[in-house]
């Protein structure tokens, strides 16, 4: 039987390798997942001669069998599957026999280089660069250097697409020759017919750049970067902009203001908002790579402009900047540059008539306090934040909200409670659930906040209305047993008699979450005789939430109590005519930590002693 | 131009018998692609038939450039929509080709209310051997299997196979009447009755909307968006057309909002022709650019109009279409013809326009010379390879012979959909549930 054992070992390759064509997407994703398994079992050999050209072509097969499915819901798994491929081919080195063979892997990755899906397709780029670094430097110009040319020169711009990713990964370690020859390669994707591949020529250009030569990024890379900013499509424009940053942070200071800055310029006031909404949206970047003489004279007055821009996609951007912005600011005048020109552009934009313009200002707005100190907030900022807590749109007043904490630290607990304490109790009133939720969910960080007063414990009843039970835990935990007894457990158990029956079961969640927190003797005392009187309650949905209940608060009660009234309560519901109700009843009697006396009278026989 | 009309050849003609039409034939749309080498067609039940060139031959030159069927696939099946009790048929509103980017082909269709990626790729080659199944397909006994066996790959017959790539549904609360590719080849846009959605060619979770033209109140409601295209090169400029008669050119460079358009075209109306009619004739039922950018094409009921980009006052070029029509408005508003929408395109070079009429006649436009022919696709007057006739209509009066008169026009046998090849002179003529494709005389 010595043939039979081998077999044995074989049995599952074979079902994997035939399952590499099943019709089910999720078997051949499997098997792709075990790719390498198989590889293995095939040894380097038959895996660089047999298997490598069959996944080159497996991409074709695939469509195939989704023809013959016909079930348009699968298109997405499959593209799983060759992005699972595309994937492992990355780590594929060993298993072709090491690096001597790691070229092997090339045409299987080429072939998904080439696919219509970009997920696929980058993920293939992926897997290539990773692969590129495990080639010799004679293979890199043998077999990688032509795969990358052949692909930047494909008749479909997938293909060249793909090589845009690549050229960067094999210039630094190719001859002189070579290295001319890839930079003409990028210089022609980048005049390319199609904008896509001047997109990805876009994208990768700063990333290109970083890996040559200081002179050819200043003769080469400088007139490209002129050409895609001032693209007839918006849409490479504003990829341009990206590449900004990274060209600016290789260049030296001195050449910046004739080679980088005309150019930003332009974008910053481009035909097209989408461009000047990419100006905004890297702005910190920008400002950061052109250091601070330039932001000082040029990205200042660019960035008030796209503060006041006519687009309010753009204003949003900008706004989300603020604060990163002035934080890097030049130390010796931020606060003058703030003051003069910065505020005023907030002041605007704190009445905006966009509310995606006011609540992405809000959500950072607040920061400025710890740049700007305590008298400018007080005198400034204040002024603003309340404005925006009484902003119509529930999102603005919820990023104010979200963000108090940092005010306190520079301006002081009594400053913070006497001006916007009001404002956030009215706001626990507020119409919008999202608002009052969010106020629930600040409650700990308000009460760590904010004096205990009698204006914060409205807003707890309001989180107790809300069921905001894990919350409830934090605020016993910060203010103690004491308080919770006579604030919050009243409260809670007034519920249990309200008419509508969720919120009696408000005080049942209420009373699993806090009974820990407020110990042995609140619960015995105060909330049990609650629940075991709702065991009487005529919803059903009520009664098998005691049973549950009483499972949860067990630990806590003392021995006495589980089993004089527990328990024959958690045996009646037992027995309840509602299956649920029994069910958790059953649960709960078999989870509750009785004593042993009990053990024995329990009917349960299946217990280990 | 009737020259030119004199040497067009009745190509080849995908006729389906008349006796058997059915509804669900009819075919609903037709477009080139962007080389020409494909033609594609919709019909009412939702199919869509993609036509691919013969290669040329030296055996038979006279099959050149015959158009054989390639790929024919189901791309919309009728639904029901629960939430509001309506139907939603089948029918495909509009194709769209993509450029090409690998070796498969890409189209886009819609019906009224979702718009679907599809892919038509070729299959020359397949897999064969299994490890658990012999050549016969019978399963091996697991102890018999002893070594390995990797898949290797035969030649096969060419199979052609068409897959939806992306389904963008749920963003169209009204009828889509017409989607456009983005010169940027990353964007399209969809357009329904009120509102004009952009969609980015890989998500189909989102889109954003650019034009809404919804009053708060319905009732307020004055005019609908009855067409839009994309200009060819500019990526950020779009053109809609308005049941009102007018055309709005959009910038969206300079908001996200296109609500505001940037050139508004408009010709005054002549109070001298005022009529009950007026409004509902002067509503364009399709609008497309000319491939150098510079003009708008517009259809109305009786005209075709040629706009100049720089000139928003006045139409730089106006055709009557069918003029005679103009005394039978009552019986078409009657029989409800009048809400025809017929579409108007382009040649490759932009010096002739082509759209359709009743009576399977449909007419050309010489923009230089200024000159214009009505042709006529049928089987009855037609044999393959045979040279088109111009047709006459002839207005009261005494009728001369191969004139047809107004009163005898056949209006069930109407044109709406043509197609013109990107580079030659080949057309495709949708005529009900026939589709008839035209070229210039080979020799």
């Amino acid at each position: 039987m010595a043939g039979a054992d081998g077999d044995d070992s074989l049995y599952p390759i074979a079902v994997l390798i035939d399952e590499l064509r099943n019709e089910d997407v999720q078997l051949r994703l499997n098997s792709i997942k075990k790719l390498s398994t198989i590889a293995l079992a095939l040894g380097v050999e038959r895996t660089r001669t047999e298997l490598l050209p069959f996944l080159t072509v497996l991409n074709v097969y695939f469509e195939y069998c989704l023809a013959v499915l016909s079930i348009i819901y699968t298109i997405y798994d499959e593209d799983e599957v060759l992005l699972a491929l595309a994937e492992q081919l990355g780590n594929f080195t060993m298993l072709v026999g090491g690096p001597e063979y790691v070229h092997c892997l090339l045409p299987p990755l080429e072939s998904l280089a080439t696919v219509e899906e970009t997920v696929v397709r980058d993920k293939a780029v992926e897997s290539l660069r990773k692969i590129s670094q495990e080639h010799s430097p004679v293979d890199l110009e043998v077999h990688f250097e032509p795969l990358v040319k052949r692909l930047a020169s494909g008749d479909w711009f997938t293909s060249r697409t793909s090589a845009c990713g690549l050229f960067s990964v094999c210039y630094p370690r190719v001859s002189s020759t070579v290295k001319a020859e890839i930079r003409q390669h990028f210089r022609t994707l980048c005049s390319d017919d199609t904008p896509m591949v001047r997109r990805a020529a876009a994208s990768k250009l700063g990333e290109f750049a970083k890996v040559l030569e200081l002179d050819y990024v200043k003769s080469d890379i400088i007139s490209l970067f002129t050409a895609l900013a001032s693209d007839e499509q918006d849409s490479v424009r504003l990829l341009a902009v990206e590449a900004c940053v990274s060209i600016a942070t290789l260049l030296p200071q001195e050449d910046l203001e004739s080679l980088v800055m005309p150019t930003l310029r332009q974008a910053a006031e481009d035909k097209s908002w989408r461009v000047r909404y990419m100006v905004a949206d890297k702005f910190s970047e920008l400002q950061k790579a052109v250091g601070p003489e330039i932001t000082k004279n040029d990205l200042v007055p660019a960035f008030q402009n796209l503060l006041k821009d006519c687009e309010a996609e753009v204003r949003a951007a900008a706004a989300n900047k603020v604060k990163e912005f002035c934080e890097n600011l030049p130390e010796e005048n931020r606060e003058q540059i703030i003051m003069t020109h910065i505020l005023p552009c907030v002041k605007e934009l704190v009445s905006d008539t966009n509310q995606h313009v006011k609540s992405a200002l809000a959500s950072v707005i607040m920061g400025l306090s710890t740049i700007l100190g305590k008298d400018n907030t007080i005198e400034h900022l204040l002024p603003l934040f309340l404005a925006q807590l009484k902003d119509e749109c529930p999102e603005v007043r919820l990023n104010i909200i979200s963000n108090l904490d940092c005010v306190n630290e520079v301006i002081g607990i009594r400053q913070l409670s006497q001006s916007l304490l009001p404002a956030i109790v009215e706001l626990a009133e507020d119409a919008k659930w999202r608002v009052r939720l969010a106020i629930i969910e600040y409650m700990p960080l308000l009460a760590g906040q904010l004096p205990l007063t009698k204006s914060l414990c409205r807003v707890v009843v309001y989180a107790i209305r809300e069921a905001a039970t894990c919350n409830l835990m934090k605020l016993v935990e910060k203010f103690g047993a004491e308080w919770a007894q006579n604030t919050i457990v009243p409260k809670v158990l007034g519920m249990a008699n309200d008419p509508n029956y969720l919120h009696r079961m408000t005080t049942l969640f209420c009373i699993n979450a806090l009974s820990e927190a407020c110990g042995q003797d609140i619960t015995t005392k105060q909330m049990l005789p609650v629940v075991l009187k709702m065991s009487n309650d005529q919803v059903a949905n009520v009664r098998f939430n005691v049973a549950k209940s009483l499972q949860k608060i067990g630990p806590v009660l003392d021995s006495n109590a589980l089993q004089t009234e527990v328990k024959p309560v958690l045996e009646k519901l037992a027995t309840d005519t509602d299956m649920d109700v029994k069910y958790f009843a059953q649960e709960a009697i078999s989870g509750t930590r009785f004593t042993l006396a009990s053990l024995h009278i329990s009917t349960k026989s299946d217990l280990p002693f | 131009m009737e020259e030119e009309s004199d040497t067009r050849k009745i190509n080849n003609s995908f006729l389906r018998d008349h006796n058997y039409a059915t509804e669900a034939d009819i075919i609903s749309t037709v477009e080139f692609n962007s080389s020409g080498e494909l033609l594609a067609t919709g019909d009412k039940g939702g199919r869509v038939v993609v036509f691919q060139r013969e290669q040329e031959s030296k055996s038979q030159p006279q099959r050149r450039g015959e158009y054989n069927v390639y790929s024919t696939f189901q791309s919309h099946e009728p639904e029901f929509d629960y939430l509001k009790s309506l139907e939603i048929e089948e029918k495909i509103n509009k194709i769209k080709w993509l450029p090409q980017q690998n070796a498969a082909y890409f189209l886009l269709s819609t019906n009224d209310k979702t718009v679907k990626l599809w892919k038509i790729s070729e299959r020359d080659k397949r897999p064969e051997g299994y490890n658990l199944k012999d050549d016969d397909g019978r399963i091996r006994d697991p102890s018999t299997i002893t070594s390995l066996r990797v898949p290797v790959l035969q030649p096969m017959d060419l199979m052609v196979e068409a897959t939806a790539r992306r389904v963008f549904s749920n963003a169209h609360t009204y009828h889509i009447n017409s989607i456009s590719v983005n010169s940027d080849l990353q964007t399209y846009i969809s357009t329904d009755d009120l509102r004009v959605n952009l969609w980015n060619l890989e998500i189909t979770d989102r889109s954003f909307n650019i034009v809404d033209i919804k009053p708060a109140n319905m009732e307020e409601l004055t005019e609908v968006i009855t067409s839009a295209e994309f200009h060819p090169q500019q990526c950020h400029t779009f053109a809609y057309s308005s049941s009102k008669g007018s055309i709005r050119l959009c910038d969206m460079r300079e908001a996200a909002l296109c609500d505001r358009h940037c050139k508004y075209f408009e010709e005054p109306e002549d109070p001298s022709t005022r009529s009950f009619f007026s409004e509902i004739i002067s509503s364009i039922s399709d609008v497309k650019f000319s491939h150098n950018g510079r003009y708008l094409m517009t259809r109305d009921y009786l005209t075709v109009k040629v706009w100049d980009l720089q000139m928003e006052n006045k139409p730089l070029e106006t055709y009557q279409v069918h003029d005679y029509l103009r005394g039978k408005l009552c019986s078409l508003y009657e029989n409800d013809c009048i809400f025809d929408k017929f579409e108007c395109v382009w040649n490759g070079s932009d010096s002739v326009i082509m759209t359709g009429s009743y009576n399977n006649f449909f007419r050309m436009f010489d923009r230089n010379t200024k000159r214009d022919v009505t042709l006529e696709a049928s089987r009855e007057n037609s044999k393959p390879r045979a040279i088109l006739k111009p047709r006459k209509v002839c207005v009261g009066g005494k009728r001369r012979k191969d004139e047809i008169s107004v009163d005898s026009l056949d209006f069930s046998k109407k044109i709406l959909h043509t197609t013109w090849h990107p580079h030659e002179n080949i057309i495709a003529v949708a005529a009900t549930n026939n589709l008839y494709i035209f070229q210039d005389k080979v020799n």
